[in-house]
C-alpha cells in the first residue's frame, strides 16, 4: 500500500497563494498581453470639452494616414451599436457608445479609428478634429438641480435623473405614502440635534491595470470571443450577445489576468461594445488598452454624493431619530448600477445602531462629468461616513467619549437577524465586542491621554473613531437585477484530480487559493491535486461575478455545494468498492476508508477511476464524477468592525500625518486569514486616500483637473503607517460557510476615523466638521483662522 | 527606422524599430517579453521598471534607441532557472501581491533598493517605494516581502 501522507487541514491556515508564481515571473496574462494573427488595434478621439453640440467632425486626415484602415464617427458606430443599457429600474437619458449629437463630458468618445498599430490608432485619433458649438458646463450639482447653468438631457428637466426617492420610517415600500409621525416626534422630543453637511467627493478608482479589449469575430462560426478587463465576464457576455442580435452560445467572454478592478470594471463600457461590434463588422481581431490619462475620464468614478445629515438625540446620548438627505452627483449618464449606489447608502443608514426613527431622501443629479457607478464599498462607505461622522459631531457636542455614544445606541446581539428601519435584515453581529476590541488594541484610554499630553505640548494630534457595517454577499435574486446566485461545477477527473469551475471573477482576491483549499478540506486530497477555473464563459458555464464582496460567501458557498454532491457520489461508488456503508466513509490524507480504519480503504485515485470504468455498475448510479450547483443565499451578509485613527497635524504647514491605524473587522469565518489581511489593508489605504489626498476635481468649465496620477494621488508606501489589524468571528447564517465577504471592508471605516481625528485635533480651533480631503492648505486655514 | 542591439535578460536581441518607439513596448511587443507592465502615461506607476544597467528604470520613459547597447533585465530574466530571486521568494511568502500588475515592476525597483541598502529600515523601504504604486495591498505586505528577501535573501 502507498504512504499517504498526512494533510494538514487547509480552511482558516495562512496558505500562501496558488495564483503566485505566474504573477511574480511576469507570466500573468493580461489583456494587453493578447496576440492574435492580423489583430489591429483601435483608438478613440474624445471629446475635450464638457458640454457641447457637434456641428461637423473632420475625419479627413485621420483617414489619409498611412496604416489607418477605417475611421467611424458616431453617427456611423450608431448604426450598429445600440444605446448602452443599463440594469437598474431608473429612467436613464438615451447614452451612445461613441456621440452622435451633444457631449456631455470631457473624455466621452466622439470617433473611433482602426489602424495597424497603437502608435498610428493614436495618432490618427489625435488628427480629428470636432467643431463645437459649446453649451455652458453643468459642474456644481446643488446649482444643477435648479436646471442652472444648462440642462444636460431633454426628459430630465433640472438635471434630475432621481427627483426625490424617501425611504425609512413611515415610509411604505414603493416610496409613494410618507408618514412623519414618528419622525417628527423624535426630533421634537430630542434635548440635542446637530445638523451637517458633508461631502463625499468623487473619487476615481486607479485599478493599476487600467482598461483594456480584444474581440475576435470568426465569421465562419458567427462566433465573437471576447476578452475584457472585466470583474463579471458572464455579465459581459450577456450584454455583447444582447447588444449584436447574438445567442450566448456564441459569444464567449473571457476576464483574464485582471489587474484590479474595485467596483469600476464590473460593467460593460461603450469601448467593449465598439471594439466587438467592429470586429463583427469587420471581420478581424481589435484590440483597445485605455491609457490612464484615459482611465481618468471613462472610466466611471466613485461616491460624489452630498450628505446633510440631521441626528436627534437626548443628553445622554441616545439617538432618537436621524434624517439624511442625499444628493448624488451622477455625472452625464446613468450606467450600469449608477442609479443604484445610493440606495445602498441610504440602506445603510441604521448603521450598528438602534435608531427608532430615520429618514433618507435620494436625489440624483446629471453633471457634464464622467459617470459615476460603484467603487469599492459603493454607497456604504458613504452610509459609514455620513452617521459617524453625525455621531462623532454628537460625542462631542455632549462633550462624550466617541466609543460611548456608539455603545449607547449599538443594536445588541440577541436582537439578530435585526430588522432595520431602512428594511435590511442583519444577519447577526456584535457590535461591542468588535468596539472593545479595538479599543483594546488602540490603548483608548492611554491614547487619550497621549493626545491631552501633546496637546498640551502645542502639538495637534488627535483620534477618531468609527464603527461600520456594510451590506456583503451581495445577494439573493430578488434584489439583484443580474442575478443574485453564484455557480460552480466540481468535478473529479479519471487520475484522480480535481477541477473546479466558479463564476466568481476574481483580479487579486485569490479564489484559487481559497477554493482550493476548501476543496482540499472536502475531498482530503492535496492543494496541489486542485485546479480552480474561473473567469472564461465557456469553461465556468454560468455565474454572476465578482463585487459586493460577494466571491466567497456566495461563489465558495456554490463551490462547497458542488463539492458536496460529488463527495456523495464518490462515497457510492467506494462505498462499493469497499463493500461499506457510504455513511462510514472519511476523505483523508488522499484516501477513502472507513472511519477509523484508515488501512482498509482505497486511494482516491483508485475510486475515481472505478466510477469512470465502473465494472461493475452500483445500482442507481450513473458513472462519472462531475457535479454542478448553483446558490442562492437567503440573505446578504452584514460584516461589520470599529477602526480608530491617531493623526497628527503639523501646526506650520497644516501637513497631516497618520500615525496609527487600528482595525478590527468581522467578517465571520475566514477562509485563509493571510488574504483577508491584504484585502483589508488594501480597503484601509484605499479609505485613508479618499480621506487625505485623493479627490476627481473639475474646474468651473468642467475641465478635470485631475486625470493623471501627477494631480490625482493615489496613496504611496509611506504616505501609510503600518496597519494595526485584528478581528472577531461572528459567522453568518446565511450560507454553509458562515463567511461575511471582506473585499470593501476596509474602505468603510477608515475614511470617518481619519476625518474625526482631524477636527480632533482641531478642535481647538473651533470647527465640529471638516470636509475631505485633509489637503494641508485646508488644515491650515484651521489653524490660522480662517475657515474650513 | 534605427537600429537597436540591446542585451535582455542575457540573450541579444537586434532590431529595426521607429525611433519613438518606447522601451516597455519594444520589450512587450517585439520581443514578447510581457511580464513588464504599462500603468500609467506620465512616468508615476512605476509597473514599467526594469533594469538598464543594473540599475532601475521606468521603460515608459526611456526610448528604445536610448538603450541601444545595454544590458535590459526584466522581471522574466530575475530568477536563475527554477531558482526564484530572493525578492520573487519574498512577495509569495508574505502575500505582496493581489492582482499581480505593480508586481514585476515593484520587485524590480525593490532590487534596485536592497542592492543600495541591503538592510533598509521600514521606513527607508516605504521611502524607496516611492516610484511605485500598488492599489490593491495598501503596501504593509510588500514591506514585509522586502524584509524578508533583506533578511533571508
Ligand atoms: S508605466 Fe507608469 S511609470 Fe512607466
Ligand atoms: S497587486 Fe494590484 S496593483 Fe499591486
Amino acid at each position: 500500500m502507498a504512504e499517504s501522507p498526512m494533510l494538514p487541514k487547509m480552511v482558516g491556515q495562512r496558505v500562501k497563494r496558488r495564483e503566485d508564481p505566474r504573477l511574480i515571473q511576469g507570466q500573468g496574462t493580461y489583456v494587453d498581453d493578447l496576440k492574435i494573427v492580423g489583430m489591429e488595434h483601435v483608438a478613440f478621439a474624445r471629446s475635450d470639452i464638457a458640454h457641447g453640440r457637434i456641428k461637423s467632425v473632420d475625419t479627413s486626415v485621420a483617414e489619409a494616414m498611412d496604416g489607418v484602415t477605417a475611421v467611424f464617427t458616431g453617427a456611423q458606430i450608431a448604426e450598429f451599436v445600440k444605446p448602452v443599457p443599463i440594469i437598474t429600474p431608473f429612467p436613464s437619458p438615451d447614452h451612445r457608445a461613441v456621440v452622435v449629437d451633444t457631449v456631455r463630458y470631457v473624455g466621452e468618445p466622439v470617433a473611433v479609428v482602426v489602424a495597424t498599430n497603437r502608435y498610428i490608432a493614436k495618432d490618427a485619433a489625435d488628427a480629428i478634429t470636432v467643431d463645437y458649438e459649446m453649451l455652458p458646463a453643468v459642474v456644481d450639482t446643488e446649482k444643477a438641480m435648479t436646471g442652472q447653468p444648462a440642462q444636460l438631457h431633454k426628459d430630465f428637466e433640472n438635471n434630475l435623473s432621481v427627483a426625490l426617492l424617501p425611504s425609512g420610517t413611515g415610509v411604505s415600500p414603493d416610496g409613494q405614502t410618507v408618514d412623519d409621525t414618528a419622525l417628527d416626534q423624535a426630533f421634537a422630543d430630542a434635548e440635542v440635534v446637530v445638523s451637517q453637511r458633508m461631502v463625499n467627493h468623487r473619487l476615481a478608482p486607479s485599478a493599476m491595470e487600467p482598461r483594456g479589449t480584444v474581440a475576435h469575430y470568426e465569421p465562419g462560426h458567427n462566433k465573437m470571443t471576447i476578452w475584457s478587463s472585466n470583474q463579471a465576464p458572464h455579465l459581459l457576455r450577456g450584454a455583447i450577445a444582447s447588444m449584436f442580435g447574438m445567442g450566448e452560445d456564441q459569444v464567449r467572454a473571457i476576464a483574464p489576468e485582471v489587474g484590479g478592478g474595485f467596483g469600476a470594471k464590473v460593467q460593460a463600457y461603450a469601448e467593449d461594445y465598439v471594439v466587438a461590434g467592429l470586429s463583427k463588422k469587420l471581420g478581424i481581431a481589435l484590440k483597445w488598452t485605455e491609457d490612464r490619462s484615459e482611465a481618468f475620464l471613462a472610466t466611471t468614478h466613485g461616491r460624489g454624493i452630498i450628505g446633510y445629515i440631521d441626528i436627534a438625540a437626548t443628553n445622554t446620548g441616545k439617538v432618537l431619530g436621524m434624517k439624511l438627505r442625499l444628493i448624488a452627483d451622477i455625472g452625464a449618464y446613468n450606467t450600469l448600477f449608477t442609479a443604484a449606489i445610493p440606495t445602498f447608502t441610504t440602506l445603510m443608514a441604521n448603521a450598528t445602531y438602534d435608531i427608532p426613527a430615520i429618514r433618507t431622501t435620494i436625489t440624483e443629479v446629471f453633471t457634464n462629468k464622467t459617470p459615476t457607478d460603484a467603487y469599492r464599498g459603493a454607497g456604504r462607505p458613504e452610509a459609514t461616513y455620513f452617521v459617524e461622522r453625525g455621531l462623532d459631531m454628537l460625542a462631542r457636542k455632549l462633550a462624550m467619549d466617541p466609543a460611548e455614544v456608539r455603545r449607547r445606541n449599538f443594536i445588541q446581539p440577541n436582537q439578530f437577524p435585526y430588522t432595520t428601519q431602512m428594511g435590511a435584515v442583519y444577519d447577526s453581529g456584535d457590535y461591542a465586542a468588535a468596539l472593545d476590541l479595538a479599543l483594546q488594541n488602540a490603548g483608548w484610554d492611554k491614547l487619550k491621554a497621549e493626545r491631552d499630553q501633546a496637546q498640551a505640548e502645542g502639538r495637534l494630534v488627535g483620534i477618531g473613531l468609527s464603527m461600520y457595517v456594510e451590506v456583503c454577499g451581495l445577494g439573493p435574486s430578488a434584489v439583484l437585477p443580474t442575478g443574485g446566485w453564484e455557480h460552480s461545477q466540481v468535478t473529479i477527473e479519471r487520475d484522480g484530480r480535481i477541477n473546479a469551475t466558479t463564476g466568481a471573477s476574481p483580479h487579486g482576491q485569490g479564489n484559487e487559493t481559497t477554493f482550493g483549499q476548501m476543496l482540499a478540506d472536502q475531498f482530503g486530497v492535496p492543494l496541489d491535486h486542485i485546479t480552480i477555473h474561473h473567469g472564461d464563459t465557456a469553461i465556468a458555464k454560468q455565474g454572476i461575478g465578482t463585487f459586493g464582496s460577494r466571491s466567497q460567501a456566495v461563489g465558495g458557498a456554490a463551490l462547497h455545494l458542488a463539492g458536496g454532491k460529488v463527495r456523495k457520489k464518490m462515497a457510492k461508488f467506494a462505498a462499493a468498492l469497499l463493500e461499506a456503508h457510504e455513511d462510514d466513509l472519511v476523505f483523508e490524507n488522499g484516501r477513502i476508508s472507513v472511519k477509523g480504519a484508515p488501512d482498509s480503504g482505497k486511494s482516491f485515485e483508485e475510486v475515481a477511476a472505478y466510477a469512470y470504468v465502473p465494472v461493475p455498475l452500483p445500482e442507481g448510479l450513473e458513472p462519472g464524477l462531475s457535479e454542478e450547483a448553483f446558490f442562492e443565499p437567503s440573505n446578504n451578509t452584514y460584516p461589520f468592525g470599529c477602526h480608530i485613527a491617531l493623526i497628527e497635524i503639523d501646526r506650520d504647514t497644516g501637513e497631516p500625518t497618520l500615525r496609527r491605524l487600528i482595525a478590527v473587522d468581522d467578517a465571520g469565518n475566514l477562509i485563509n486569514p493571510l488574504i483577508v489581511e491584504g484585502q483589508i489593508h488594501g480597503g484601509l489605504a484605499q479609505g485613508v486616500g479618499q480621506a487625505m489626498i485623493e479627490e476627481v476635481q473639475y474646474g468651473d468649465d468642467g475641465q478635470p483637473l485631475t486625470s493623471t496620477f501627477m494631480d490625482y494621488a493615489i496613496p504611496r508606501a509611506a504616505d501609510l503607517p503600518r496597519f494595526e489589524l485584528d478581528n472577531t468571528v461572528t459567522p453568518t447564517p446565511v450560507n454553509p460557510l458562515g463567511a461575511k465577504g471582506v473585499g470593501e471592508a476596509g474602505t468603510l471605516g477608515s475614511t470617518p476615523c481619519v476625518v474625526s481625528a482631524a477636527v480632533d485635533a482641531l478642535s481647538q480651533f473651533g470647527v465640529t466638521h471638516i470636509d475631505m480631503m485633509l489637503r494641508p492648505e485646508k488644515l491650515w486655514q484651521i489653524i490660522n483662522g480662517g475657515q474650513s | 527606422m534605427a537600429q537597436v542591439s540591446i542585451t535582455v535578460n542575457g540573450k541579444q536581441r537586434s532590431s529595426e524599430v521607429e525611433p519613438r518607439t518606447l522601451l516597455v513596448h519594444f520589450l512587450r511587443e517585439q520581443l514578447n517579453l510581457t511580464g513588464t507592465h504599462v500603468g500609467c502615461d506620465t512616468s508615476q506607476c512605476g509597473a514599467c521598471t526594469v533594469l538598464i544597467d543594473g540599475r532601475s528604470a521606468k521603460a515608459c520613459t526611456v526610448f528604445a534607441v536610448q538603450a541601444d547597447g545595454s544590458e535590459v533585465t526584466t522581471i522574466e530574466g530575475l530568477a536563475e532557472g527554477e531558482q526564484l530571486h530572493p525578492l520573487q521568494t519574498g512577495f509569495w511568502e508574505e502575500h505582496g501581491l493581489q492582482c499581480g500588475y505593480c508586481t514585476p515592476g515593484m520587485i524590480m525597483s525593490c532590487v534596485n533598493l536592497l542592492n543600495d541598502n541591503p538592510k533598509p529600515s521600514e521606513q527607508e523601504i516605504r521611502e524607496g517605494l516611492d516610484g511605485n504604486l500598488c492599489r490593491c495591498t495598501g503596501y504593509q505586505h510588500i514591506v514585509n516581502a522586502v524584509q524578508h528577501a533583506a533578511t533571508k535573501g
